[in-house]
Parts: C-alpha cells; sequence; structure tokens
C-alpha cells in the first residue's frame, strides 16, 4: 500500500493541477452552460442575480431550434463548413502533389503558400473586407475591380451581401488561409510513403499517374481523416472572420457563434448557453467518434 | 537500371530523372507556370496590404484601387502605430507568461503522461484532450460569470490564465508525443539507478526536450497572439490585446480608413510573422502534432 503511495503518488500529484483546471474550466464550466442553458436568463436583471431563475428545461432549445433565424444560422454553418473544406483540401491537396516531386526552390513555394497560417483572422479580415467590396461598375473596389482589370467583368459579385449564400464568400480567406496548412499535412504524408514502394510500382510498370492513384493516394486515408477533423472543427467555431469581414449584426453572414455573443451582449444568457451548447454537440458529432478510432488504433 | 534505381533509393537523393524526355520538359514547365500562378493568387492580399498602406489620401479612389501610390506616405503608418502600440505593448505582456506557463504545465504533463505512467494515465490523458476540441462558445457564460464572481481583473491577468489553462491539452499533447519517441531505457536507467521521478525530470528528461520546448513556445505564442474570441469576451479596448484594438481601428468608424487599419494588420501581425519565418521548421512541428494525433 506504502509502496503503490510512493509509485503512484508523485505523478498523481504532478498532473493534478492541470487534471483539477481541466476539470472545473472544461468539464464543470460544461455542466454549469448546460444547466443556464436550461433555465429562463433571458435579462440583464437575472444574470446578476437581482431577479428570480426559474428553470424551463429544453424550452430554449425548441424554441431557438424552431425560429428562423436560428435556422439561417445553421444553413450557413454549413454551407461555409462546406466550401471551406472543399477549397482548403483541394488547393491543400493539389500543392502538395505538385511539389511531392523535387521542384527547384520548393522552399520558397511551401512557405509562402504556408504563410497565411501565421496571421490571425482578424488581420487577414481587414484586408478581405476590402477585397470582398461589393461595389461594382465605376464605383468597385477590390475582387471586382481586379476583375474588370483582367477583363473577367462577368465575375463581379456583391460577395457577402447575398442573403442566401454570402456566406461563402467569408470561407474564401479561410479557404486563403488553411490550405497551406493541408499542403504540408499532405506533404508529410507524400513523403512519409516509402521510396521502395513507388519503385516496385514503377519495375510492375505502372505510369506516374497509375502509381499515384493505385499506390500513393490509398496511403493518404490516414491524412485526409486528420484534415477534415482540423478544418471541420475550426469551420464549425468561425467567428473572428465574420467579426472582422461583416459585422456581427449582419443577418446574411449569421451563424451560431455570432448568435452566441449577440445574445450575450443583450444578457440574454439562457439563449446565449443554449447555442453555445448546440455547437458543443455538433462539433461532438464530428470529434467523438474521431477521438475512439484514435485511441483504438493506439492499442493496436 | 533496377539495381541502380534501389541503391538510389537508399541514398539521401532517391529520385533524380537522368535523361530528360521532351514530354517531361514540356510537363515540368507547366509544373512550374500553375505553382507561381498560384504564388501570385496567395500573394495579393498582401500586394494590397502593402500598397494600400502606403497611399496618400488623393489616391483613395476605386480608379486607383489596385494601382501603386502615386505618393508615397508613411501618415497611415503613423496613426496605426499611434493607435495600436499601446495594444501590441499588452498582447506581448499576455503572451509571454500565457507561453511560458504553459510550457511548463504541458511538459510536466506529458512527462508523467508517457515515461513515468501511473494507473489510468491513458484516460487521464483522452480526458484532458478532449478540451482541446471543445468549442469555447460552449462555456463562455459560466467563464464570464465565474471571472467577475471571482473579481480577476479584466484585460491582461485574466487572459493570461485562460490561454494558460485551455493551452492545456495542446501542449500536453505535443509534449506527450515527444517524450513517447524517447528511449525508455533512459528513464528506466534513471529509476535503477534510485534517482526520483522529479531528479529523472530534471537532470534527462528535461535537457532532451529543448525541440519540443520551442515548438511549444512557438504554438502558444501564435494562438494567445492570434486570439479574438478571449479577447471580446473578457477585455475591453482600455486593457485589451492588440486584434481587439485593430478589430477596433478597422470597424470602428462608419467611413472605413483602409490606409490605416492595413498598416495595422502588418503591424498585428508582425511578431507571428517574424517568429514564423526566422523559426518555420518549428511552427511546423506545432501543426503538425496539432493534427496528428496518438
Amino acid at each position: 500500500m506504502l509502496r503503490d503511495i510512493r509509485r503512484w503518488g508523485p505523478p498523481v500529484l504532478l498532473i493534478s493541477p492541470s487534471l483539477v483546471l481541466v476539470g472545473v474550466f472544461v468539464y464543470g464550466l460544461i455542466a454549469v452552460n448546460t444547466y443556464t442553458s436550461m433555465t429562463d436568463m433571458h435579462t440583464a436583471a437575472q444574470t446578476t442575480g437581482r431577479a428570480p431563475v426559474q428553470f424551463v428545461g429544453l424550452a430554449n432549445y425548441w424554441e431557438l431550434l424552431g425560429s428562423d433565424s436560428f435556422q439561417h444560422s445553421l444553413k450557413n454553418l454549413g454551407l461555409y463548413t462546406v466550401v471551406f473544406l472543399g477549397g482548403a483540401l483541394l488547393f491543400g491537396f493539389m500543392w502538395a502533389w505538385l511539389l511531392d516531386r523535387p521542384v527547384r526552390y520548393e522552399g520558397v513555394f511551401r512557405s509562402i503558400y504556408l504563410f497565411p497560417m501565421a496571421v490571425s483572422f482578424i488581420a487577414s479580415g481587414v484586408v478581405w473586407r476590402w477585397l470582398l467590396n461589393a461595389n461594382t461598375g465605376d464605383n468597385a473596389t477590390g475582387l471586382n475591380r481586379l476583375f474588370q482589370m483582367v477583363g473577367l467583368s462577368f465575375l463581379q459579385n456583391g460577395w457577402w451581401n447575398n442573403v442566401n449564400v454570402g456566406i461563402t464568400a467569408i470561407a474564401i480567406p479561410a479557404i486563403w488561409q488553411l490550405s497551406g496548412y493541408i499542403m504540408a499535412l499532405f506533404l508529410a504524408g507524400f513523403r512519409g510513403i516509402p521510396e521502395e514502394l513507388r519503385e516496385a510500382a514503377r519495375v510492375d510498370g505502372a505510369s506516374e499517374f497509375q502509381l499515384y492513384r493505385m499506390v500513393v493516394f490509398p496511403q493518404l486515408t490516414p491524412i485526409l481523416l486528420s484534415a477534415v477533423i482540423v478544418i471541420g472543427h475550426m469551420s464549425l467555431k468561425v467567428f473572428d472572420l465574420i467579426m472582422s469581414i461583416s459585422k456581427p449584426a449582419n443577418y446574411q453572414t449569421k451563424v451560431p457563434a455570432i448568435d452566441m455573443f449577440l445574445f450575450k451582449s443583450q444578457y440574454d444568457y439562457a439563449n446565449s448557453a443554449a447555442v453555445g451548447a448546440i455547437l458543443l454537440v455538433i462539433v461532438a458529432v464530428l470529434i467523438v467518434p474521431y477521438l475512439v478510432h484514435v485511441a483504438r488504433e493506439g492499442r493496436r | 537500371m533496377a539495381v541502380t534505381d534501389a541503391r538510389e533509393a537508399t541514398t539521401a537523393a532517391p529520385r533524380r530523372r537522368r535523361e530528360i524526355d521532351p514530354r517531361y520538359a514540356l510537363g515540368r514547365t507547366v509544373k512550374y507556370l500553375v505553382l507561381f500562378f498560384f504564388l501570385v493568387l496567395v500573394l495579393i492580399p498582401v500586394y494590397v496590404l502593402l500598397v494600400t498602406s502606403f497611399k496618400g489620401s488623393g489616391d483613395a479612389t476605386a480608379a486607383r484601387a489596385w494601382a501603386l501610390p502615386s505618393e508615397w506616405v508613411l501618415d497611415n503608418w503613423s496613426e496605426a502605430w499611434t493607435t495600436l502600440a499601446p495594444a501590441i505593448g499588452r498582447s506581448l505582456m499576455m503572451v509571454v507568461p500565457a507561453s511560458i506557463i504553459s510550457a511548463i504545465l504541458g511538459s510536466m504533463n506529458g512527462f508523467v503522461l508517457s515515461r513515468w505512467r501511473f494507473k489510468g494515465a491513458d484516460v487521464v490523458f483522452t480526458v484532458i484532450l478532449f478540451g482541446m476540441f471543445i468549442p469555447y462558445q460552449a462555456v463562455m457564460i459560466p467563464l464570464l460569470q465565474l471571472v467577475l464572481g471571482i473579481g480577476l481583473p479584466s484585460g491582461v491577468p485574466t487572459l493570461i490564465i485562460l490561454h494558460v489553462i485551455y493551452g492545456i491539452p495542446i501542449t500536453t499533447l505535443i509534449f506527450r508525443n515527444y517524450y513517447q519517441s524517447i528511449p525508455t531505457e533512459m528513464v528506466e536507467a534513471g529509476r535503477v539507478d534510485g534517482a526520483g521521478m522529479l531528479r529523472t525530470y530534471w537532470s534527462i528528461v528535461l535537457p532532451l526536450s529543448i525541440p519540443s520546448f520551442v515548438v511549444v513556445l512557438i504554438w502558444q505564442f501564435t494562438s494567445a497572439w492570434n486570439d479574438f474570441l478571449f479577447a471580446v469576451f473578457f477585455s475591453s479596448a482600455q486593457n485589451g490585446p492588440v486584434t481587439l484594438a485593430l478589430n477596433n481601428l478597422a470597424n470602428g468608424s462608419i467611413l472605413a480608413n483602409y490606409g490605416a487599419s492595413m498598416a495595422g494588420a502588418i503591424l498585428a501581425s508582425a511578431p507571428t510573422l517574424i517568429v514564423y519565418i526566422l523559426l518555420g521548421k518549428y511552427f511546423i512541428g506545432g501543426l503538425m502534432s496539432g493534427s496528428v494525433k496518438g
């Protein structure tokens, strides 16, 4: 018994501060948040305890999910995720493939494709707000003006001002920032494939294209999976870019994280907490199966 | 041929084509053109940032949107600097302690979760790791109430604490994965010699950890520097970090001064970009461990 304590004691002691912090600030607060989301805490007086708060069960959730406004946010989030994910995977994969074989100045290409990753969404939002300016014709600036200059005037559009698909314009800067990251992931994947495998396929008479299709690509499935997870869960949390490009009050580009912020600004803590909880469920649906999968792989 | 190929494969530069087929030459040219095209595409926002930041008010017409400045002026830069300098200082005061404390905690956690294990270490690791993926929106309201309830001062001190706490999962993950690559024998040797946990950590493990310390410090530095969500919930324009100040500068007035906000965006990104340029290898190291879990 004493021996056990001497063996397990020190490491447990060393990790316990972190464990307590994560326990309180992640799990504890999620529990409190869930409770708050089931109350009628919709006014400033209630948030400071000057007015009573009552338990209302899932009422806030039903109201939110039934409202046009929140459904619009959810639809936006879905659209944004599809475009962001598709775009980042497409460009990232293409760049990695182009750079896989020896290329002169590879380092330069790689560093420049990757650098937007180091910039904050707020800073890139500054320039993208200018680029995605909705003016057309003589007043056009930004990309619309560039389209005119290169003879592609028909491409001019209102960008994020479209109420149905405007959110996809916000995905463009996100793709710009994260494609390099996906490239780095896939490049590491390409380089991790043993050269012997490629040689064996060549000896068997495979063409370069067949080599990629039959030998290289199938090996990249785990990379694809983690790329989807990384981009997917980033995308579900989109907030900064919208705050910086189109301002939170814009209905066109509303997503749940923005709703959460707006409810909080109006001291409607109950609805704010409910939106947070809904986001958590959406992310968990994506992440938990992945974590379980990774844990199983690790044990094998 | 196959023999030489096999030998080449084992040497450092395995894939070099000897004889250049004209078909390949054409293909290669196309490839470089495509790569160059994307390079230009990626750099378009950089061009806009730089050019606009040096433009005077005379250049602020739609027709000259993409033109070089007719006169290069520094007004925007001085305006941006005056507005953002205090916030840049606060950001530095926030990210330096936050990343150092995070790295120390992560290193201790990673050590006991990989090389000085205890019963249930894997469960503890998974429990901690989940914290990396949660959308912070799901804890924000009670967190706000908690911070106000304890009476933590708004601004830098609160943000340091939050970045440290919510950085625990990723820093633990990076260190754990790194320590798992240290041979068990080295740690076991210490154990056999009768060294305690702390001595083993201090004299064997820690000296080997420099690379992952660099990775973790860069990662935490970048993510705390670029954070906006915590900043907007837990600080104000008067005591907040540079992301908040930049967003106020860019979105504050109805008639946006694009020149000043673009200069400001460059200033606000400079620290992370410098880190990226100088320590790119480690930067990518953090990215990789952030995604490939194990």
